[in-house]
């Protein structure tokens, strides 16, 4: 598993080499899933609230041909892990990048889940070693 | 110089009620679950108000309204609608301070440009769509002599429209003015951030509209919009934001089968060709305010001019003016008339600029200027200030190809004409771009091959109505703005008529 950004700190186990989750965003799934069920991820782009990841009930956010799955991220005390999911397009640009997923206090918007409690989803993000980058090339 | 007073100060010229309720069926009603959530504003970072926290059941209690007022209003004659769209246009306009301050105070952004652009701009859309209406003509189509094939215009009934916290009053009113002037009844969302500002206008225009054409239902986007985008009792669903939602609520349209239009955003170009400097004279100068325009609205605009793409012949004198100019922007409280720059408008939204602006450090970057937040001390400290910031580097970086939201600028350098236009076409994303330069030949076939819906040639920012706005690629699809977007609130109703006493002769 990759390291996080400077100063951000993981979960130890909660991701992959490419994203992985903060102990408070973890916190908050555990939460979040006694209101809604299984989640899923889908990081936007564009206007307004986009770059930021969008937390939906699992299966809500219909996902096809046109998605990279970038992980899955394992929350202890939850049954299944919880995909990750970017267009292939915005993938392109983002795939020399290390994300973890924080979380922040804030206002939200979309329809993400937990924009009601007060806070949002937010992502870190650090570049990944040339020893990183040369070994993902190997496994992809 | 003039400062308003903050709401809430006896002098202010607006006052904010403690609370404020859906607007459902031409009155104020309290949410079905009774729930409210705090409004604060980001110019300090105090709540000021709390706001309806709608769910399904008010949703559902608006469609009701929507679709009792529907019939009626989509029958009243065309001058009718017009000349309600300009009473409310001239109530409006006899209250912009008060509705720009209280604009001001939920977004966080400078009163200057409330004052002088959101609200103007907001009055102005009302009236053009009052006039577009009444020029509005339908079709005859003589088929043979017998046979004559009538178009007319017709109104989808009832829609759906999800506001962005970046414009609140000028976006609602981007989306309502059509759609009412077309015969619409509407439903429509605020964002969660910026909840407020509408009901304060619409608190002065709402005895002008029958009951049940507007309703306004305020919430979460998970609690409130989703019901409202999912619903199938909308005929069409507007949406300005980002593009996972953008893609979710054309998954909801697409199991209903209605239209969407949406605006998603961009990463826009902003070209300097090297003739640009051929003069130090007003031109350049203006030039050097189109590079510094990246910082309008706090860079919170979908068109901010994110990317400028300099030319390799004036790239260093240019871009150190440019700096320059970009220094000179003044950040201070936002009811100072003086101030330039406000507030970002939430604390996620500055939180994720700062993220940006390490992300671009680490990817190698150079700051030019700015590059962190800025304390504006007393009772600004809690507020979301950003300093703006010019970001040297290419196009590759990611600070190059989302968009940030924020006042930062990421500058490259290109060579040659063709080295302009493949950089600026090379992102996902297509909604705004200008080019500048003296040569008329070079700025017409640039703006013709950026692969954007707006380009703007020689000026930057400029939004008057009668110019169709919307993005190429992902940044959306159909428009606003113009004439044509009365046709996307309307249905087209052929009447096929034979005149002809004689069968048609097949049985």
């Amino acid at each position: 598993m990759g390291a996080p950004a400077d100063g951000v700190e993981e979960l130890p186990g909660s991701g992959t080499e490419r994203v992985a989750l903060t102990p408070a965003a973890a916190d908050l799934l555990v939460r979040l899933t006694d209101v809604h069920g299984p989640l899923m991820f889908h990081q936007s782009g564009g206007c307004c609230d986009g770059s930021a990841p969008m937390c939906y009930p699992d299966g809500d956010f219909k996902l096809g041909g046109q998605d990279v799955h970038l992980g899955d991220l394992t929350v202890p005390g939850l049954e299944k892990p919880i995909g990750f999911h970017m267009s292939a397009s915005q993938f392109e640009y983002w795939k020399h990048t290390h994300l973890t997923v924080d979380v922040v206090k804030g206002r939200g918007s979309g329809f993400s889940v937990e924009a009601p409690e007060g806070v949002r989803f937010l992502i870190r993000s650090r570049l990944f070693t040339d020893d990183e980058w040369r070994e993902m090339q190997d496994v992809t | 110089m003039a400062k308003y007073a903050n709401p809430g100060q006896p002098d202010s010229v607006v006052s904010f009620k403690p609370r404020y309720d859906h607007f459902i069926g031409g009155e104020y009603v309290a949410p079905a679950k009774g729930q409210y959530f705090e409004n604060s504003t980001p110019i300090t970072g105090q709540a000021f108000t709390e706001v309806a926290r709608g769910t399904s059941e008010d949703v559902e209690k608006a469609l009701d309204a929507a679709h009792a007022a529907a019939p009626a209003w989509g029958k009243t004659s065309v001058a009718e609608r017009a000349n309600i769209l300009n009473k409310i246009a001239d109530r409006v306009e006899a209250n912009l301070e008060l509705i720009a301050i209280a604009e001001s105070w939920d977004n966080g952004k400078a009163c200057r440009e409330t004052l002088a652009a959101d609200i103007p701009l907001a009055i102005d859309h009302l009236r053009y769509f009052a006039g577009a209406l009444r020029a509005q003509e339908g079709g005859i189509s003589q088929i043979d002599e017998d046979t004559v094939a009538y178009h007319f215009h017709e109104p989808l009934g009832v829609v759906g429209q999800i506001i962005p916290w970046n414009f609140p009053i000028l976006m609602a009113i981007w989306k309502l003015a059509p759609a009412l002037a077309a015969g619409n009844a509407v439903v429509l969302k605020p964002a969660e951030q910026t909840p407020t500002s509408i009901h304060v206008l619409n608190e002065l225009v709402q005895d002008l509209l029958p009951p049940g054409v507007l309703n306004i239902v305020n919430g979460f986007g998970v609690e409130a919009g989703k019901p409202l985008a999912s619903s199938n009792r909308i005929r069409k669903i507007a949406f300005t934001g980002e593009t996972t939602t953008g893609r979710l609520i054309s998954q909801y349209a697409s199991e209903n089968l209605i239209p969407v239009t949406l605006e998603l955003g961009g990463k826009s170009p902003n070209v300097f060709f090297d003739d640009v400097a051929l003069q130090n004279d007003a031109f350049y100068d203006k030039a050097l305010e189109g590079f510094a325009m990246f910082a309008l609205n706090q860079g919170e605009v979908c068109t901010c001019p994110s990317r400028a793409l300099i030319q390799g012949g004036i790239y260093d004198e240019f871009l150190e003016q440019a700096v320059k100019r970009t220094e000179q922007i003044k950040q201070g409280h936002p009811l100072d008339t003086d101030t330039m720059i406000g507030a970002q408008a939430s604390n996620d939204q500055f939180e994720k600029i700062l993220s940006y602006i390490d992300i671009g450090r680490q990817e190698g970057a150079r700051v030019l200027t700015g590059g962190g937040r800025s304390d504006l001390g007393g009772e600004l400290s809690g507020g979301y200030y950003i300093q703006p910031t010019v970001f040297e580097g290419n196009n590759a970086m990611r600070i190059f190809q989302e968009e940030i939201f924020g006042p930062v600028v990421s500058v490259a350098r290109f060579t040659d004409y063709d080295d302009a236009i493949t950089i600026a076409n090379d992102t996902l994303y297509g909604l705004g771009a200008a080019v500048w330069s003296r040569d008329g030949s070079t700025a017409y076939r640039a703006g013709r091959d950026i692969q954007a819906g707006r380009v703007w040639v020689n000026n930057y920012h400029a939004y008057p109505a009668h110019a169709a706005f919307g993005g190429y690629k992902q940044s959306g699809i159909g428009r606003e703005n113009h004439l044509m977007m009365l046709d996307h609130y309307q249905q087209t109703k052929n009447l096929l008529v034979s005149y002809s006493q004689n069968a048609q002769g097949f049985f």
